[in-house]
Order: C-alpha cells, then sequence, then structure tokens
C-alpha cells in the first residue's frame, strides 16, 4: 500500500488516495484532505463528516448518502451543495474512510 | 417443546427449516415457516426471462413442495414481532409465540420510494427484472424496443444481486445485436458509486467489458425523481438522462413489519453479529438471508453459506453449548457476459474478487474474473442444483467458507 505525506504526516493511502487507516484520521488532518479536493471546511461540512466517523465506529462501513440523509437528518440536496458532484466520494475521503463500494 | 419460528419461505428460510428439521428431535422442536403466499421463485432466472432465456414456469414453484414432514407452514402476513414477550403477531389476529425466531423475509424493491417512479408507466417504459411480474413485463417492453436510449439504472446500495445489472446491460447487447438494432441503440448505465466497478482487481479485470461493448457509464448518480412525462430521470445536482426505455433498481429495503417492530435499521434490515448472524439487540433473534444487515452481496449463495453456519451454531445454541462457528461472508457469483459466457466472482468480508481458478487450481473448470463457456454453463446448471440440492437441504460439494485455493493472491 502506498503512503503520501499530508500535513506533515506519514499517512498510508490506497492508489486513489482514501486513507486505508481510518485511525490515522483527526480533525486538522480532515482539513488538509478538504484542502486537496478545493473545499474549505465549514460548521456546515463538519455536520455529516462528524455523523460519518461516529457511524463507522458502529457499522465498520462507510455510510451511504441515504443513510448520512435518513439517520444523520441531512437533506441530500444540501449534501450535494457542500460537496459538489460526487458528495459520498468526498465527504468518506475528507472523513478518513473508504468510498462506498459495490461487491466487484 | 420448544418452538421455532422462521418468518419467510425463500432461500434462506427453507434451507434452514429443512436442515433443522433433520437434526432436531420433533419430540423436542416445533418448526413453523411463516410466508405471505406459497410462491417459490428461482430469483436468478428473472434476469434471463426479459431476454426470453427462461419462460417464466421454469423458475416458479409452491414454497409447501419444498418444506419437509414435520415443518408447519402458515400462509400469512406478518403483523408485528414482540421480541420481549417472543410472540410473533399475524394479520388476523393469530399469535405464534417462539423460544427462537428466524427473520428470513429478505429485501424487496420499493419504487414507491422514488418520486415519479410509480404510474401508468411502470412495467411498460419504466420497468425492472427484481420482480416476477416485472420480469414478465420487461419481456414485453423489449420486444417492442426499436432503438433509442435503453437506461439500465440503480437507486441506492445496497441492493440484492448486486451484479444483475451489469449482466442486464451486457445481455442487452447481445440480445439487441441479435435484432440487428444495436447500431441504433445506445445503452447506458447509471450508478449512485464511482464507477460500474469500485473493487481494485475487479475495476482492472473487468473495465474493458463495458467499453468494448460500447456501454456508457454515467457514475455518482444520486437519483431524486422520475419525469416520465419528459422520459428522464434527474438526479439531486440537477443532471438528466433521458430514455426510451428505463430498466431501474428501485430502492431495495427489508420488510415492514421489521421496521414496526423496532428489529430494523433506516432501511429495515435487522442489524446482526455478521459471523453467526445472531440479532444485536436480542439473542432470541436471528437473521438470515437477505434480511440482515451482514456487509456483503445479498445473494443466494451467501444465503446458502450463511445457513450452514447458522444450523451447526443453532444445534450448539439448542443443546446449551456456546456457538463457535464463523460466517467469513462467503460469497460466489456468476455473471453472465452475453454470447452463452459468463464471469465468476468468488469473495468474503477480507478478501475482494480476485483471478484464478475455481474450485480447483489450475483445472478449474471454471474460471474467476474472466469470462468462460464453463461459467455459463455452471450458472444454467444451477437452476436444476437449487430446486433439488439446496433447498431440500442436502448436502452440497462446496465448503460454506472462502478457499484461497486456485486464487491469484495480488
Amino acid at each position: 500500500m502506498p503512503s503520501t505525506t499530508i500535513a506533515g504526516r506519514e499517512i498510508d493511502v490506497d492508489a486513489e488516495g482514501f486513507l486505508t487507516k481510518p485511525e490515522q484520521w483527526d480533525e486538522a488532518l480532515a482539513e488538509s484532505l478538504a484542502a486537496n479536493i478545493g473545499i474549505t471546511l465549514t460548521e456546515a461540512h463538519w455536520v455529516p463528516i462528524r455523523f460519518l466517523r461516529k457511524d463507522f465506529e458502529t457499522q465498520k462501513e462507510t455510510a451511504t448518502l441515504r443513510r448520512v440523509s435518513t439517520v444523520g437528518g441531512i437533506p441530500v440536496k444540501e449534501l450535494f451543495a457542500l460537496f459538489p458532484g460526487k458528495p459520498a466520494k468526498k465527504m468518506s475521503y475528507v472523513a478518513g474512510l473508504q468510498k462506498p463500494k459495490g461487491c466487484v | 417443546m420448544r418452538s421455532l419460528v422462521i418468518l419467510g419461505g425463500g432461500t434462506a428460510g427453507t434451507m434452514a427449516a429443512n436442515k433443522l428439521r433433520a437434526k432436531l428431535p420433533r419430540a423436542e422442536w416445533q418448526i413453523t415457516v411463516v410466508d405471505q403466499d406459497d410462491i417459490h421463485d428461482y430469483q436468478p432466472g428473472y434476469l434471463f426471462i426479459p431476454f426470453g432465456m427462461n419462460a417464466p414456469e421454469q423458475i416458479r414453484r409452491s414454497t409447501h413442495t419444498f418444506l419437509a414432514d414435520g415443518i408447519d407452514f402458515v400462509v400469512a402476513e406478518v403483523d408485528i414481532v414482540e421480541p420481549a414477550d417472543q410472540r410473533v403477531r399475524l394479520v388476523g389476529g393469530r399469535e405464534l409465540p417462539y423460544d427462537y425466531l428466524i427473520v428470513a423475509s429478505g429485501t424487496t424493491p420499493r419504487p414507491d420510494q422514488t418520486p415519479g417512479m410509480l404510474g401508468d408507466h411502470w412495467h411498460d417504459t419504466v420497468g425492472e427484472f427484481y420482480t416476477f411480474d416485472g420480469a414478465v413485463a420487461l419481456r414485453e417492453s423489449l420486444k417492442r424496443f426499436t432503438g433509442g436510449r435503453l437506461v439500465m439504472h440503480i437507486t441506492e446500495l445496497p441492493i440484492k444481486c448486486p451484479v444483475a445489472p451489469l449482466e442486464f446491460v451486457m445481455l442487452a447487447d447481445d440480445y439487441l445485436r441479435q435484432r440487428g438494432i444495436r447500431e441504433a441503440t445506445e445503452i447506458v448505465y447509471v450508478t449512485p458509486l464511482d464507477g460500474a466497478f469500485t473493487k481494485p482487481v475487479a475495476s482492472r479485470e473487468l473495465g474493458h467489458h463495458l467499453e468494448q461493448r460500447d456501454i456508457h457509464v454515467e457514475p455518482d448518480f444520486m437519483i431524486e425523481s422520475v419525469d416520465a412525462e419528459r422520459k428522464v430521470i434527474v438526479s439531486y445536482d440537477e443532471r438528466e438522462v433521458p430514455y426510451d426505455l428505463l430498466v431501474t433498481v428501485p430502492l431495495n429495503m427489508g420488510a415492514d413489519f421489521v421496521g414496526r417492530s423496532g428489529l430494523g435499521d433506516e432501511l429495515n434490515y435487522v442489524p446482526v453479529d455478521k459471523h453467526t448472524m445472531q440479532s444485536t439487540a436480542y439473542e432470541t433473534i436471528f437473521a438470515l438471508g437477505d434480511a440482515s444487515n451482514i456487509p456483503t452481496s445479498k445473494a443466494g449463495s451467501v444465503a446458502h453459506f450463511s445457513v450452514e453456519i447458522f444450523v451447526e451454531n443453532f444445534l450448539q445454541l439448542a443443546a446449551g453449548r456456546p456457538m463457535t462457528h464463523r460466517f467469513d461472508g462467503h460469497a460466489n457469483c456468476f455473471v453472465e457476459s452475453g454470447g452463452g459466457k459468463a464471469l465468476l466472482l468468488d469473495f468474503n468480508y477480507d478478501t475482494e474478487p480476485l483471478t484464478g481458478t475455481f474450485p480447483l487450481p489450475k483445472i478449474g473448470p471454471m474460471s474467476l474474473l474472466k469470462e468462460s463457456r464453463a461459467n455459463h454453463l455452471g450458472k444454467l446448471a444451477f437452476r436444476q442444483i437449487y430446486w433439488n440440492v439446496l433447498l431440500p437441504g442436502r448436502p452440497m460439494p462446496l465448503p460454506a467458507a472462502m478457499s484461497m485455493t486456485g486464487k491469484n493472491p495480488e
């Protein structure tokens, strides 16, 4: 597995840059990850990111957009406004989790 | 007398009932299966119906004919489960007390959950192949299709048999060629994920299959509504994909009674320990097959392998011993690719689909992540194995746990 240096720290990532060890993540790192994809985090961004992290602790899986919306209570429209184009992928990237996957 | 109640007489419920009936003494255990009807479909056959590769009557049987003697079969709808009182209430008032309960009520497509999906166009210009009626209706829609945009769409994961939409577009490519209208058709694959393939090895090995068939992928598409008048699907970020024939996979949800009973997550799937399928909330409840939230494919093979583990564990539990068997998430899925060929996937919770041969090293006869005739014949043969070996609970010469034998590790 490749690794990269973000915010002066050695981080394990996959070929697309997603963290492979969610425990290496913290909120300071999230700011750097967001900056990598052109997003400046506001309090509105933190709500879904914190939900994803909390949900991952119990589910061991990255929540789908629908789950963020129905369980996390954030409308899908808003997620698209916060993370334009690809909210599922961008949110999981910033939250230091794997992107949602299919079986192949 | 102890009582085991199984809600659902599909693949998982029928297998579990038959295997346990053969092992649990009749004088000590009553086994009851509840289903809302007496119909058992071979669900992998749905995909073949639109293309005339299976006749509808080949895939439909009666549930009760597959249940062994000594199993009570009740045709009724479940009103609610009352886990604190260990009791199931059926619509109409009948009550079934239980010592242990198995929720095996599967997952169901829910077109009502997407605005505009239902209407006069449903099972006509907006079709699906995850129900018997839908598959038969789609056969007629495809017959009438003379070219234009054929759009295969997935609403949101998880879905039953997640490879079926891929199979559909590859079979459609073949079918339209044979009818001489492939050149007049654009095939589009619309997915909420960031591509048709999301696992590294599968992406590398299979990515070209869609490209060489000229199938266009529209990724990251989260549907907000169907506009059947304008014949477009609209995403939350206001992209529009026009169609002449839309084939959709509606949102999949577990049974409503699971939600009503407080047993489910946001999609009515029962949260369970992924290795034992035991409810995380109630020790007396298990969920088998598509009804649980285990993080692997909702597929018949998973139901089959997990039921084998469950039965071993349940016999220990019934004898007052701890459960020692652990399910590894094993799935084994054929992927029809058209032209009389198919691919094969074999994976589990920890191992993504890899290349290699199956089940034997080098010899196969089936190949993993690669098109072959042998894979296709394996898929065709499986319908008879399903009716005659799997459902009755007879032993299959395939281990429940995934094996690395024959696989090429990365």
